[in-house]
Parts: structure tokens; sequence; C-alpha cells
């Protein structure tokens, strides 16, 4: 790490006054910013309240209409993320930049300027991995990756070039809580080392456990700049909302009945060479309940949600029984069919196709339903669906029936909820529901959750976010390489327990790949 | 320095229809630059390209000839493009469907056979042209085989096969050696439209083709499938849509339509089986579709515009002595200044000065 060069006492970067305008929107209005040298501060502010904007705009991304920088007192103008990396800026983005055909190896040397060639990116890979324990093996193509796995190359691309200013949007979505530690531990020493961290999450508790300071967004202004030490969560998420949230209520009444769910031995070999197979996984969902999946990133999560769904077929129909039906050799189609909902953890481009329009993307899991007749689209049906969605699920669009790339990572994560939710089903798997998304959209989304297994559906959350599942489940398991823990009662888990689970494969991969 | 190439955030509608114009505009200001090379003056390639066609009434009725086969086949090519499969063999399919709905025309010929020769004639050529186009399909849904790589070469054996067959079993025995089949009956011949006229019914045809199109695409739920395939496969497999069986009919569908256009061709305008049945229809179609971009009312215009060329570049031949390449050199020009200008309709040219990062 380069040795601290500012005066002691001047911020290291300094925003003032900054404001975007786009068109009649404003997305940022005048804010000011201040990081010292070693500082880990935090931005906190719902989606759409100007964190993205702003962070842009500090990267070089976009141009403010107005305001100023100033880096170590010296105004500058970023004109692109190369001069900010220049300057010392480093940035890890919420959704990912890489080549999905490229190795882990030749992502990170693709993004470096300067002497660096194959080998040497190893060679530093190797050591930045072990040294903040993002355990990444160097020639995985990133296509195999999970989500997790790529968010850790991100990181690892930034630490590599030695910032003085790191952002973080996000970065904590996909990790265990032990690896979480981990990192704040990472990002407490290069702290200490004189790095300053501006940090973007919607994560309270842990802006709390590393922030001296917090600056809170909202509408685009800075509403506060407030130590969230000294503040509790419920008040931060106050300030960052307008109005107080309240917590998922889950104490209705709760009888669960049939079995909506039943997975009995279901095995596959892993696809591709990193692929994670499924062994012998059992597991019931029944009327009335919520059961929760915790593990990392990258353990079976997605290859059990392609079975589940019918993206991938079992060999033997009797391993998935879907509402009393085996289904395990049917389509999804057929699935939905028998009365199930599915939204997996890709928004854009699984969930939903980014160039189409919103009413357009209620076919995806509708094409059996109402908006279409005979093969023909029903196209005010489709429209009427859409908008329906829209105001019940509190979607906030730019424009109506806008295309789903316009919309922000939770806004959209609502109206895909939202599509399936509508429909009543009588089985709903999400896969993640609520990652990137900010805590207001985070809530609705968990209390939709929670309410429609009230009335009577069965729900299935696979997630990596133990504090979703402790507020949502009613029983818990962990998967790990592809093996599912027993079923329990939420209340007999800890996050002790489940960490350690997760935890022990961890340990386990880091050795497995390690040879 | 470098260049990059950076999305542009907001692309109105009006820049977006303009575009092709442009490109227009653009290849021809390239062609007569070549033209002016060549040692020719390009305001008089310009009249007899473009002018002289269009105010002469027999070079009218000759665009809707040509734009007919052009039509049909880059229709079909749409729904392949669409769901991002690229279907580059149509002038095989075309090929194809023109053999099989001879081999009837051949069959009956001389023979007291009735008015469902024509019929069935246009029906093995849509089958003919269907199956030839389900073999890359086939070959890329069974054993992942790149289908531009197939329907391609499918090209040139659709085309030694009407080599070989013209100039043996299917030779006229009366036609001095020539290698050319027995003329058709007028029971195997598409008749023309209006009497005397040279428009034949494959106009119809492709006129139907272009409004059923326009409504399986924008209305269906088969449609939003070839749609969703192409923009984002993964949401398509997640709708239930199997990738196979798109890939399958798509290439039925636009392979069909080649093949009726091939049999279309030989009945109603060359009335013969000869080694030549297309000027290159089929390559000149894939311009056709993407100048229309993949809208059936955008690929009728394109259609008559590209057809011009042709009957351009054939008066260009006899009244300039330019080469009948050139017609072909202007049809690349045109789809390249296309793709270019749709290009830059959406994103912007930045030059980055190279060495400011390090």
């Amino acid at each position: 790490m380069k040795p601290d060069v500012s005066p002691p006492g001047k911020p290291l970067v300094e925003l003032k006054g900054i404001s975007k305008r786009y068109g009649d929107l404003l997305a940022n209005d005048g804010i000011d910013l201040a990081i010292e040298p070693g500082e880990i501060h935090a931005l906190l502010g719902e989606n759409g309240a100007g964190k993205s904007t702003l962070v842009k705009i500090l990267y070089g991304v976009i141009e403010p209409s107005a305001g100023e920088i100033r880096w170590e007192g010296r105004p500058v103008a970023i004109a692109s993320p190369v001069e900010a990396r220049a300057l010392g800026l480093g940035m890890v983005f919420q959704h990912f930049s890489l080549f999905d055909e490229l190795t882990v190896a030749e992502n990170i040397a693709v993004a470096l300027s300067g002497d660096w060639n194959l080998s040497t990116v190893r060679g530093k890979l190797g050591e930045i991995s072990r040294t903040y324990g993002l355990a990444l093996d160097a020639d995985r193509a990133v296509w195999t990756l999970s989500a997790g796995e790529r968010q850790r190359i991100e990181i690892v691309r930034c630490l590599l070039q030695n910032p003085r200013l790191l952002i973080l949007d996000e970065p904590t979505s996909v990790l265990t809580p032990q690896e979480a530690e981990h990192l704040f531990t990472t990002l407490d020493r290069l702290s200490a080392e004189g790095c300053s961290i501006l940090y973007i999450s919607h994560k309270l508790e842990e802006v709390r456990r590393l922030c001296r300071r917090a600056t809170i967004l909202r509408g685009g202004r800075v509403v506060a700049t407030i130590d969230p030490r000294a503040s509790s969560a419920r008040e931060i998420a106050a300030l960052m909302v307008g109005n107080e949230v309240g917590r998922v209520r889950t104490d209705a009444p709760h009888h669960p009945q049939g079995e909506m769910l039943k997975v009995g031995r279901l095995s596959f070999p892993p696809v591709g060479l990193h692929g994670q197979a499924l062994n012998g996984i059992d597991l019931v969902a029944r009327a009335g309940e919520v059961v929760g999946i915790a593990g990392i990133a990258g353990n079976g999560q997605s290859e059990l949600f392609a079975a589940l769904s019918g993206e991938r077929l079992a060999d033997r129909a009797d391993a998935i029984v879907i509402a009393g039906k085996a289904c395990g050799t049917m389509g999804i189609d057929a699935r939905r069919r028998l009365g199930a909902a599915f939204v997996p953890e890709e928004r854009l481009g699984h969930a939903a196709a980014p160039t189409h329009r919103l009413s357009e993307n209620t076919l995806i899991s509708h094409a059996a339903a109402e908006v279409s007749r005979s093969g023909f689209i029903l196209v005010n049906a489709a429209r009427r669906l859409a908008r329906s969605i829209v105001q019940s699920f509190d979607v906030r669009t730019p424009e109506s029936d806008p295309q789903a790339r316009k919309l922000s990572g939770g806004n959209l994560q609502k109206f895909v909820i939202g599509r399936e939710i509508i429909r009543k089903p009588r089985l709903i798997i999400v896969d993640q529901p609520t990652w990137g998304v900010d805590a207001g959209a985070a809530r609705l989304i968990r209390q939709a959750l929670v309410d429609l297994s009230r009335e009577g559906s069965a729900v299935l959350v696979v997630s990596q976010d133990l504090d979703e599942l402790f507020e949502v489940a009613d029983r818990m398991a962990v998967i790990h390489q592809g093996t599912l823990s027993p079923l329990k009662p939420a209340r007999e888990w800890t996050k002790e327990a489940i960490g350690l689970e997760m935890l022990g494969v961890a340990q386990a991969q880091g050795g497995a790949h390690a040879v | 320095m470098r260049f990059e190439l950076t999305p542009r955030t907001n692309v109105s509608p009006v820049m977006r229809a303009l575009a092709p114009v442009a490109a227009f505009i653009v290849s021809f200001l390239i062609a007569g630059f070549v033209i002016w090379l060549m040692g020719r003056s390009p305001i008089a390639a310009f009249e007899v390209y473009v002018t002289q066609p269009l105010s002469d009434p027999w070079s009218l009725q000759e665009l809707l000839v040509k734009a007919t086969p052009l039509a049909l086949i880059a229709i079909g090519l749409s729904y392949c493009f669409r769901a991002n499969l690229w279907n580059i063999g149509a002038e095989g399919q075309y090929v194809i469907g023109a053999v099989l709905g001879s081999w009837l025309a051949l069959r009956t010929h001389g023979t007291e056979a009735g008015l469902w020769v024509l019929p069935l004639m246009l029906l093995l050529g849509i089958i003919g042209g269907a199956l030839y186009g389900l073999i890359p399909a086939f070959l890329k849904t069974r054993f992942g085989v790149n289908e531009i790589l197939t329907s391609l070469m499918l090209v040139y054996v659709a085309q030694l096969i009407l080599d070989y067959l013209v100039r043996g079993p299917w030779r006229d025995p009366k036609g001095f050696n020539f290698p050319q089949s027995v003329t058709f009956d007028p029971s195997a011949t598409l008749p023309p439209i209006l009497e005397a006229g040279r428009v034949h019914y494959g106009a119809v045809f492709a006129a139907t083709a272009i409004v059923l199109t326009a409504v399986i695409l924008g209305r269906t739920l088969f449609g939003y499938r070839l749609k969703l395939t192409g923009d984002a496969p993964r949401a398509a497999r997640f709708a239930g849509f199997s990738s196979k069986a798109t890939t399958m009919s798509v290439f039925a569908i636009s392979g069909g339509l080649a093949g009726l256009a091939g049999i279309s061709e030989v009945s109603g305008q060359i009335g013969q089986l000869q080694p030549s049945i297309s000027p290159g229809y089929g390559f000149t179609a894939i311009t056709v579709a993407f100048l229309g971009r993949l809208n059936p009312i955008g690929i009728l215009v394109a259609a008559l515009v590209v057809a011009l060329t042709f009957i351009g570049g054939e008066s260009a031949q006899i009244m300039l002595k330019l080469p009948l390449d050139l017609t072909q050199a202007f049809q690349g020009i045109l789809l390249l200044c296309v793709l270019a200008a749709d290009a830059l309709v959406s994103y912007r040219i930045r030059f980055v000065a190279r060495g400011g990062g390090k």
C-alpha cells in the first residue's frame, strides 16, 4: 500500500455541490461529501436515492452537471474510470463487468493497465486471495462461477491496483457471515494502512460494525451525515426511506398442511468441469410455510433451482413431486400449470428480458395464463397485468410500461416477484429474493412471500442472506457441496451453527482448489 | 490513439428510422466514387441505376418480379435472424425447393395431368426447401455444429445437385445438348397475375407471407418466443420455450419460404430448370432482411430497393459497360453501410488517447 501523503486532517476526496440532471429528473442535488484518509465512510440510501449516480460521477463514468471534486484539496476533473484509477480510485460494482468466456486471471489481466501479464497476475492473485481470504481459482472460466465467486474477482481486481480509495457497492450480499467478517477485517486493515473506503450497503448492521461516518441520501440529496454507531439500525433505516421501516410480520397463525413440494433422492452429475453435483437431496415444503435454504454461493443453489424449476430435467419423474404430481421429467411450463412459480437469481436475462417492455415480460411466466389465447398475445391483457403488478408491488417506473433494463434492481425484483405472486401460485421457489435490493424493497418482497405462505401456499427461499432467512423462514436447511442438511425449524438453528455448516464447506473447497 | 464504442443512453426513434436512409446515401456515394475511379460518370450511372428503372413501366414490372423472391426469402430469414440463428443457406434451400417442385413438372410433362399439378409443385417446393433447411438445424441441435458453416456449405451441394440433374438425367433430349430441362407444360407454369404481364403469382405469395409474418411476429406467442430467444436466451428457456424446437421451426419456415421462392421463380419466370436459376437471391435476401430491420414492412421496402440495384445493374452492364460484379459489390457496400449505420445509432465513437491510463 502506498504511504498516505495527504496532509493530516485534510480530506482525501471532497465532493462539493455535485448535481446531476437527467431531463426533468435531478438524480443528485447539490451533494457534499468528504472522505478522510483511512476512513471507512458509508453511503446509504434506497435504490433511486442517487447513490449509484454519485459513485459513477466519482469514478468518472458519468459527468456531473454541476459541482466540484477535490482530490487532496486539488480540484480534479475525472473524465473516465481510467483517470479515476490513475488517481488511485478502485471500484467494486454491484453488477459485475466480467467476460464469461475468459478465466479469472484473464479477466483480471484485461482490466489492468501497465506491466501486468498473465503470470504476474496469477502470482499476485494467489497472494491477495490468501491475504484476504478470497478463494479463487485463477484458471476457471467465469461462466462456471457463481455470483459470489464473480464478486470476489471484482474485489481482487481492485486490490491489485493498490487503491487509495476503494468504493464497494453491496460487497457482502453474497458472503457468509464468516466471510463477511473476514472481509471486514480486511477492510479494517486497509483502512489502518491509510486506504479510504466508501462503503455502499443496505445492511445497516454491518455499516454500524464497520463505519465511523455514514452519509444518507434520499431523493438525490444528503439527508444526514451521522455516526452509525450512535444510532440504531431502525433509526438509520427510517432516515433512508423517510418513514419507519417495520419488520416483516411472521406472527400470523401458521398451520402447515399438504405437501406442495416433495423432493426425493434428487441427484445430478455436475454440468461442465466445475459445475456442482447434487447428491440425494430430500426436501419437503408444505402449504402454509416458508422453507429457507442457506449456503455459500456455488454450492449447488443454481443447480437445485434449475432442477426444481424444470429448466433441467431429472431422470425420474418421482424425484420431484409438485402438488401431488410426479413431475421430475416435466418441463418448466408443465410445472407452472401445476401451480408452481419460479424466480431465478439473475433478474436481467433470466427472469426478465432486458430490452423487452414490462408487458412483454409478463409473457415469460404467463405463457399459459390469461395474457394469451390460442397462441395469440392479448396485448391489452398483458399491459393490464403489468400495470397491476406495478401497482400492487409498488414498482417505481420511469415511464409507463418501460423496458425491464430501465428499472433499478430493487424495482425490477419487485416486478419479477410480483409477476409470480399475482398468479397466486400453490408453490413458489425463489432464488436470492433480495440480492442487491434496497431495504424498503427487500422488506416488501419478504412480506409478500410470508403473506403468500400464510394464505396457504408453500414458499421455498434459497438465500445467502442469513438475516433474511431468519426473518422469513419457518424451517431451514443448509446446502453445501450439493448436499442438503436436514430441515429443522428456524428457531432450532443459530447463526453460528449455520455459518459453521457453510464455513466447513468453504474450507473443504479451498483445500480442493489448492490441490 | 484508439477508438472505442460507447453505448448511447437515449436513441431517438427518428435517428433509428433514418439510419437506413443515411446508409443508402452513403453507399451511393461510395459506389459513385468506385464508378468514377473506373473512369465512368457517376451521374450517368445514377441515372441508369435509379432514375431510368423508376420511370419506365416495363422496368417497374421487372422491379416487382425481382423483388418477389427477395421478399419471400428475406421474410423467411427474418424468423431465423430474430431468434439469433444464422441461416446463410437460403440460396441452397431455394435451389432444392425448385428442384423438388420441378421433379413433378418433369414427371407429368407431356401427360394430360390437370390443375392439381401446380399446387402440388408449390407444396413440394416448400417441403424441399424446409427439409433442406432442417439439415443445418438438426446438425446444430443434435451435435452443436455451427449453423452458419453448414447452411452455407449446403448451398454449394444444392447447386451441384442441380447442375448434375440438368446436365444428366433431367436434360432435355431434344435440347441440342444444352444443360437444361424441357420447358414446363402450361399446367406446371405459374401464370402471370395480369395477362401479358410479367408479374406472376409469386408476388401474391410474397405479399401474403408479409402480412402473415407481421401478424405472427407481432401478435402471437410464437413470434414472442423468437424475439425472446434472440434477445435473452436464458429467459426463453425460463419461459419454457425449448431452444431446439425453436431452431427447427425457424429453419423449416425460412427454408420453406426460400423453396417456395425457388419453385415460383422456376415455374413462373424461367419455365424450365437450368444450371443457374438465381442471380444470388438467397444471399442478397440477407441484405434485404437486415436493410428492412427484420420487420415485414421494412423487408418489403428493402426488397424493392435492392431489386432496383439488380435491374439498374443489368442496364448499367449494357449501357455503361460496367461489370455485373459491381452490382454485387454495391449490394455488399449497402449491407455494410446499414450495419454501420445501426451501430452508429446505438453507439458513439470515442477517440481515446493511448497511454493516458498508465
